[in-house]
């Protein structure tokens, strides 16, 4: 048990990653956007480009660190891949919904369009690398440690818990100290107001989904590297980043944050009484019982 | 010196005219009054002076620039600050941080600007790091006023800035509008408590069913039988 839960503190820290993004994009244009899970997809198949392909074409050495099951190759593709990501969410915007927003469209026009994107950004990753499973190195041993209780974690679940609250904790304080942190609180708070007090929040924007795009991509590629890739994995998180960022009240990122490891502890102890399989029905489950007993999240009115 | 003057304005939403040929004159240093009674179209007119709604017909001078159907975003740069009359603050922000987001176009040090403010509002700095979605609705309007004059404007223009408190807290926020405006800063107050305004404004307009009624001083208008009659409950 201690073991599961621990593995679900790892899969929350992915899904936080996610909700994060879709909690802020929400927070800003009041839409549900579909396309977010595959930008964890496009992260991590970008990230893959780069450490099989680039990286290894211009000759960075293939040697992992220590105990951890990637070496110097991940380290510059981790970024390169976020950065990328956030390209691709800010072309979205400019070519999409930038384009809707300024007819105006309704949140189901938006949603709608959402869904074309993510249909469109996975039947790209389908084309290039095939809908096979795939390793960031295939055939690595992956060895555990042994923990008392019989307890195994492997150094890479230890590092990504790491860097998760490194993000997390880089997050805050750009959202509390920066000007362009409290503009986009501001923005989310009260759009009308903001561009009435002089805020550029066609800005404001394009920040909002460059940093939801760069946190979905580390989200995707850590995945890949706890687990394995797949060009489904981002669409399949989509129910559980829903329920994460509903159960943390949708719009607030730190209720984004914790509602994805109470989401990700929650499916991985699920494995204890019910098929692995299951897992996105045990996310589904928490969203509606949330849905029909707190539609405002746990962290509704809080703020407000 | 005129420093606002909007001429012959004709606006409104979809194709229903809200304003009908409506004009409006700032003076340098003045506070302007408009009252009148509900749906005559006055929080359009300011709507319509900031740049939130565009007019059909007429234009908007700002000392002799002509600001006709610029965004808010543009004109506030010009020296135009809007405080709207509901939402006019930053709930999940502190208080702290809903000015400095007034000053975010800023690029110097506004912190001289921030003590000003605070001097005005000494509630304001006793609170400065509570959330502004906590505080009461007189403290909101303080709040919302002092964000709105972070940039220093030249002209400050104020939806129903009492609407919603107890007389002794209106009767505190007009003090306030009337210490601003002693800084130098002209105004236009669009105001449901008609006697009030009147009292405080060099200058008064009535509007009724989106056009110009009656102009004239703030006390000629207090003392005008028909305004009485109609606006100031007898």
């Amino acid at each position: 048990m201690v073991e599961l839960i621990f593995y679900g503190i790892v899969l929350g820290s992915i899904i936080s990653l996610g909700a994060i993004g879709l909690s802020l994009v929400y927070g800003i244009l009041r839409f549900a956007n579909f396309a977010h899970g595959d930008l964890m997809s496009v992260g991590a198949y970008t990230a893959l480009f780069l450490v099989t392909g680039f990286l290894a074409w211009i000759g960075v050495s293939d040697a992992t660190f220590g105990p951890l099951s990637f070496g110097w190759r991940m380290l510059i593709a981790f970024p390169v891949s976020m950065l990328a990501v956030a390209g691709v969410a800010i072309l979205l915007d400019r070519v999409l919904y930038r384009k809707l927003r300024a007819k105006k469209s309704g949140p189901v026009i938006f949603a709608m369009s959402s869904l074309g994107a993510a249909f469109i950004l996975r039947m790209i990753i389908l084309i290039f690398w095939g809908a096979d499973s795939l390793f960031y190195r295939p055939g690595m041993l992956r060895p555990a440690y042994e923990l008392p209780l019989g307890v195994k974690i492997r150094p890479d679940q230890v590092f990504i818990i790491i860097l998760v609250c490194v993000l997390m904790t880089t997050l805050h304080l750009f959202l509390q100290k920066t000007k362009m942190g409290k503009a986009m609180r501001a923005t989310s708070d009260n759009i009308e107001l903001a561009r009435v007090s002089g805020i550029d929040t066609e800005r404001i924007i394009i920040w909002t989904w460059g940093i939801g795009g760069a946190l979905a991509a580390a989200g995707g590629i850590l995945y890949g590297v706890d687990v394995q890739l797949h060009p489904y994995m981002g669409w399949n998180f989509l129910i559980p980043l829903f329920a994460a960022t509903i159960l943390g009240s949708i719009g607030n990122i730190y209720g984004a944050m914790v509602g994805g490891f109470i989401i990700g502890v929650a499916q991985q102890v699920s494995t204890a009484f019910l098929m692995p399989t299951y897992k996105p029905a045990v996310a589904f489950t928490i969203m509606i019982v949330i849905l029909l007993i707190r539609p405002k999240g746990i962290f509704g009115g809080s703020e407000r | 010196m005129i420093i606002l003057e909007a001429t012959v304005i004709t606006a409104g939403y979809s194709k229903l005219d809200i304003l009908k040929e409506v004009g409006i004159r700032v003076r340098d240093g003045e506070i302007v009054s408009i009252i009148g009674p509900n749906g005559a179209g006055k929080s359009t007119l300011l709507k319509t002076i900031f740049g939130l709604l565009k007019p059909r017909h007429g234009r908007v001078m700002l000392q002799n620039r002509d600001i006709t159907g610029w965004s808010p975003d543009k004109i506030v740069k010009e020296g135009i600050s809007y405080v709207p009359q509901v939402d006019n603050i930053f709930t999940s922000l502190t208080i702290e941080e809903n000015l400095e987001m007034g000053a975010f176009i800023r690029r110097d040090d506004f912190s001289g600007r921030l003590a000003e403010i605070y001097d005005l509002f000494p509630m304001l700095a006793e609170r400065k790091k509570q959330k502004a979605g906590q505080l009461s609705g007189g403290q909101r309007q303080m709040v919302a006023m002092g964000r709105a004059l972070m940039l220093d404007p030249q002209v400050l223009l104020l939806d129903e800035p009492s609407a919603g408190l107890a007389p002794n807290l209106a009767a505190m926020i007009f003090d306030k509008i009337k210490a601003i405006n002693k800084t130098g800063v002209s105004m236009i107050i669009v105001e449901q408590n008609a006697r009030e305004a009147l009292k405080m404004a060099h200058h008064g307009y009535v509007l009724a069913m989106g056009k110009n009624v009656l102009d004239d001083s703030g006390k000629a208008l207090l003392t005008n039988k028909e305004v009485g009659k109609l606006y100031l409950g007898g």
